[in-house]
């Protein structure tokens, strides 16, 4: 294949393991995670929603912390444990973050809404009981125009109380 | 008709989407998500120039490159485009002229990303370069070359009206007082970048589009005019939607350039737009120059307002037209005013066109009037809260002199929910140093009453099937851009039928399967297609109910349902199930399919004899009034909301879950207008185009804002229901610039309120105490 500059892109073989799946794919070397989930595995969930590393729509969770999947090339994530939104719901069940941005209303025209899932999965991995200020501060990168983040804010200290209870 | 707010997913209850599940699951396929194995790329080659003619344009290496199917120009765009049928004057490819830089001039279908690229290199423009104007006032100059050459002076519409007699009224006035104000441009940034997937139609020559709207007819209309074809060689469908604040009301350049480039090549065509395009498209709010005039008398009552707006519009009309006149529409129908004087001036520029923003043309002049006001009363010793109420309608059923009649006004009520709420009485006034409060109020229509297009049909329609398996399938046009309309259109049909929500099934925004709908845009969907659902469900009702009461040998009028049984009043008969109702329905006509319309009153539609108001001519108007708790930080002046409390009368809520998530958005999208949003250019160049440099609020530094819901009953709204996501956002803008006053005891005329224009303001504040300390000293 050739690139625009005229050069040769070289491929190989990527071993991903994605929601607990491991997926052999032909990738070229500056191929980016967020192209290789929509395009070559058909996981649309995850979003572009901006030019590279502005919005957040894209967040997946690598060995379980958020990650810009725009922003990361799929070389650098063979082997590691990488979860998309589609990975979150088990057996027709959502997740207790998916169930609280449903209920909450977290999610408006739910174009942000993937990344703020996985992003706030991040954080109840990592801390299950935050503040609102810690919410915000995991949450910052992650843009939406709808909410004025009253509700996301709300659906994340939901899915923490829903957790601590299971 | 009066809900029975008990039942999960009915009227008046917290219901959450009924397509949530697809959003937070990822199922939720957007326009880029649709899988299109094989389609062509398309790409944009945009006009280095902000101002320029064509000369020629050679595209012969480009179509000569292997991989390339089409290539479209100018020369295959004959026909203008334009949301309003009295101003079409922009081409999907430009012709003859370019006019921002980023104005559309070529584009190409291709195998792939690099090939489409390789080819928008190749294409050879030669341009002779114009003059170009980046101000209003640089636009309307003496002497400066016309942008569109039927309006020589670049203006697109002057607006001249005055309601009473404003002389008089200012005379009458203890205290008159003018300011000026300015708005810098801002856009919606919504979260999904434009995007088209444009698929050939072997069968009818025509074209098939997924696309990024919220007006998928208005889309139609325009491809098939601009492609010279039929509309019924057309068919759009209009995806899950990521947000669209009124960028995508009305058929953008993309949408056409890639059914465009789809029928040529005979072959899909995806055209997905960056994030610098998606801002290059624009149709955010303009800059916007405000002079507003008050009297006021010493009790606080308003005598006269007089205003003159001026408004940078970029290159091409849009809605430039609707948006002037509503710069001076909604000063009527919030406050009884005697006099309005309303002068306005819409003009040219070279920067991409500026369209419908949330609020669409109310907010800067809203903003303004609101400030000066609270200004007033303070000169006055006058409380900002109080002069309001001394200002109210002092009648419902009110009729504006702009010929707008209200019914329902909720206002009274939420000034007294927000005073109580925050606290106002006890706390402004009061407040630790570096803190302030403020309050402001303001309205938006329920939907424009007035189509744009004047066909005479009704404003609004819903068909609903039922089958053999008891499902309610809704259709309508209506664009769900994330709002919920397809949730509250469910909602009104399930409340009347008496079943389950879950019954319903609601298909949206497919052209050949929904019936038409004029889109989402002045927030008119509730009212109008609200009421359309409910009159079709009506209609379903009665049938099932005929086909009961002959199995059950009573007469209608004796049929009672409730929760999903149908049964004879006063009888010892059992009852029919839903299912069973709808069995008996459906003997010896198969498939029930029923339509509901609503179409607004006449009477509501404005007066012929005023010019100008078809614009602001509404079923009804949403109410807000607001207090912002906000600090200034003395040393960088950065500016921070630390709490809002806005009560909203939104007529009935509908789903009261969704009513305070749109209310709570649209107080933020004004606290991004008030705080730090606005466009940047450098010659034309646009400096702002990603989410980075356009300062959108993050997580980080958004408030709570608690929002007390105002039920005024509207006697013509779905349930009464009217707007809740438009109305209560300019309020925002002047109340955060009294907080700001009372924290740092600085008056910013300039929106956004940011950190430099505060530190300056502070800084001139330190130099003038300085200075009259100096001469106090001199004096002793």
């Amino acid at each position: 294949m050739e690139n625009p500059e005229g050069g040769v892109v070289s491929k190989r073989v990527l071993s991903l393991n994605v929601n607990g799946r491991v997926h052999e794919i032909a990738a070229a070397d500056g191929a980016l995670l967020l192209d290789v989930l929509r395009d070559a595995l058909a996981l649309t969930g995850t979003k572009q929603g901006c030019d590279g590393g502005e919005c957040g729509a894209c967040t997946v969770l690598v060995d379980d912390r958020p990650r810009l999947a725009c922003s990361t090339l799929a070389v650098q994530v063979e082997g590691r444990r990488i979860e998309t939104v589609e990975g979150l719901a088990r057996q027709g069940r959502l997740s207790a973050v998916q169930q609280a941005f449903h209920d909450k209303l977290g999610a408006q025209c739910g174009f942000c809404t993937p990344g703020m899932v996985m992003a706030s999965e991040g954080l109840l991995r990592a801390n299950p009981d935050p503040s609102v200020d810690e919410i915000k501060t995991a949450l910052a990168g992650n843009l939406c125009r709808c909410t004025g983040y009253v509700k996301i804010v709300e659906s994340v200290q939901a899915a923490a109380a829903a957790k601590g209870t299971r | 008709m009066k809900p029975r707010m008990t039942r999960a997913g009915g009227i008046g209850v917290h219901t959450p989407l009924i397509d949530g599940f697809d959003k937070v699951t990822g199922r939720a396929r957007y326009t880029a998500d649709i899988a299109a194995p094989g389609a062509l790329v398309g790409r944009i080659l945009r006009s280095p120039h902000p101002h320029a003619r064509i000369l020629s344009i050679d595209t012969a290496a480009a179509r000569a490159l292997p991989g390339v199917q089409a290539v479209c120009t100018g020369e295959d765009t004959p026909v203008p485009f334009g949301v309003l049928p009295i101003a079409e004057n922009e081409f999907p490819l430009a012709r003859d002229k370019v006019r921002y830089r980023g104005d559309p001039v070529a584009a190409v279908a291709a195998v792939d990303e690099a090939t489409a690229e390789r080819a928008l290199a190749l294409i050879a423009v030669e341009y002779e370069v114009l003059p170009a104007y980046f101000t209003a006032k640089a636009a309307r100059k003496a002497g400066a070359v016309a942008i569109h050459d039927d309006k020589p002076d670049n203006v697109l519409r002057e607006v001249h009206a005055e309601f009473g007699d404003s002389a008089a009224g200012f005379a009458q006035a203890d205290l008159v007082r003018e300011q000026s104000f300015t708005f810098a441009e801002v856009n919606h940034a919504h979260m999904e970048p434009n995007a088209t997937l444009a698929e050939y139609d072997m069968e009818r020559d025509g074209v098939t589009l997924h696309t990024t709207t919220q007006v998928p007819y208005y889309v139609h209309l325009k491809v098939a005019a601009c492609l010279q074809i039929q509309e019924a060689q057309v068919r759009v469908i209009k995806p899950f939607l990521g947000g669209g604040f009124g960028a995508r009301t009305e058929c953008l350049h993309f949408e056409i350039i890639a059914a465009l480039l789809a029928h040529r090549a005979r072959a899909a065509v995806r055209l997905l737009q960056t994030r610098e395009e998606t801002f290059l498209a624009h149709r955010g709010r303009p800059w916007t120059a405000v002079k507003m005039k008050i009297g006021l008398k010493r009790g606080g009552r308003i005598t006269a307002l007089a205003l003159e707006a001026t408004q940078a519009g970029g290159a091409y009309a849009g809605y430039g037209i609707i948006t002037i006149l509503y710069t001076g529409a909604l000063m009527h129908g919030i406050y009884d005013i005697p006099a309005i004087k309303h002068d306005a001036w819409r003009v040219y520029t070279n920067l991409p066109p500026c369209g419908a923003q949330r609020g669409h043309g109310t907010v800067d002049t809203r903003a303004a009037f609101e400030a000066l006001l609270t200004d007033m009363a303070a000169e006055l010793g006058l409380d900002a809260l109080a002069v309001r109420q001394k200002n109210l309608l002092p009648q419902i059923p009110y009729r504006t002199m702009y010929a707008q009649n209200v019914l329902s006004y909720g206002l009274p009520e939420c000034l007294e929910k927000v005073k109580a709420a925050s606290g106002w009485n006890e706390r402004k006034h009061h407040m630790p140093k570096g803190r302030g409060l403020g309050l402001a109020c303001s309205h938006f229509v329920s939907g424009t009453s007035t189509p744009k297009h004047w066909t005479g049909e009704p404003h609004a329609t819903v068909q609903l099937r039922l089958d053999f398996d008891g499902g309610v399938t809704l259709f309508t046009g209506a664009a769900d851009i994330g709002q919920g309309s397809n949730t509250m259109a469910a909602q009104c049909a399930a409340e009347v039928l008496d079943v389950a929500l879950s019954r319903i099934r609601v298909v949206s925004s497919d052209s050949a399967v929904t019936p038409k709908d004029n889109g989402s845009y002045s927030s008119r969907v509730t009212f109008m297609v609200g009421r359309a659902s409910i009159a079709a469900a009506l209609e379903l009702k009665a049938l099932l109910v005929k086909a009961v009461a002959g199995r059950l040998k009573v007469v209608p009028e004796d049929i009672e349902v409730r929760d999903e049984i149908f049964f004879a009043r006063d009888s010892e008969q059992a009852g029919l199930s839903w299912i069973e109702a709808v069995r008996a329905a459906m003997v010896d006509t198969g498939a029930v399919t029923v339509k509901g319309t609503y179409t607004c009153p006449i009477e509501f539609q404005g007066d012929k004899k005023i010019r100008g108001s078809a614009i602001g001519a509404t079923m009804g108007f949403c109410y807000a009034a607001q207090v912002v708790e906000a600090s200034v930080d003395e040393l960088s002046g950065k500016v921070t909301a630390h709490k809002v409390w806005v009560a909203v009368d939104v007529g009935r809520a509908l789903n009261p879950l969704a009513v305070e998530g749109q209310a709570q958005g649209g107080v933020w999208m004004g606290m991004g207008q008030a705080l730090s949003e606005a466009t940047e250019y450098d010659a034309g160049r646009m400096l702002h185009g990603n989410l980075l440099d356009y300062r959108v609020p993050t997580m980080a530094e958004s408030p709570d804002i608690e929002v007390i819901i105002v039920e005024s009953v509207d006697p013509n709204g779905p349930f009464g229901a009217k707007e809740a996501s438009e109305g209560m956002l300019a309020g925002f803008l002047p109340a955060l610039r009294e907080a700001v006053q009372e924290a740092a005891g600085v008056a910013c005329n300039s929106f956004p309120l940011s950190p430099d224009r505060i530190a300056e303001l502070l800084d001139a504040k330190q130099a003038a105490a300085a200075k009259a300390a100096r001469s106090a000293e001199e004096v002793r």
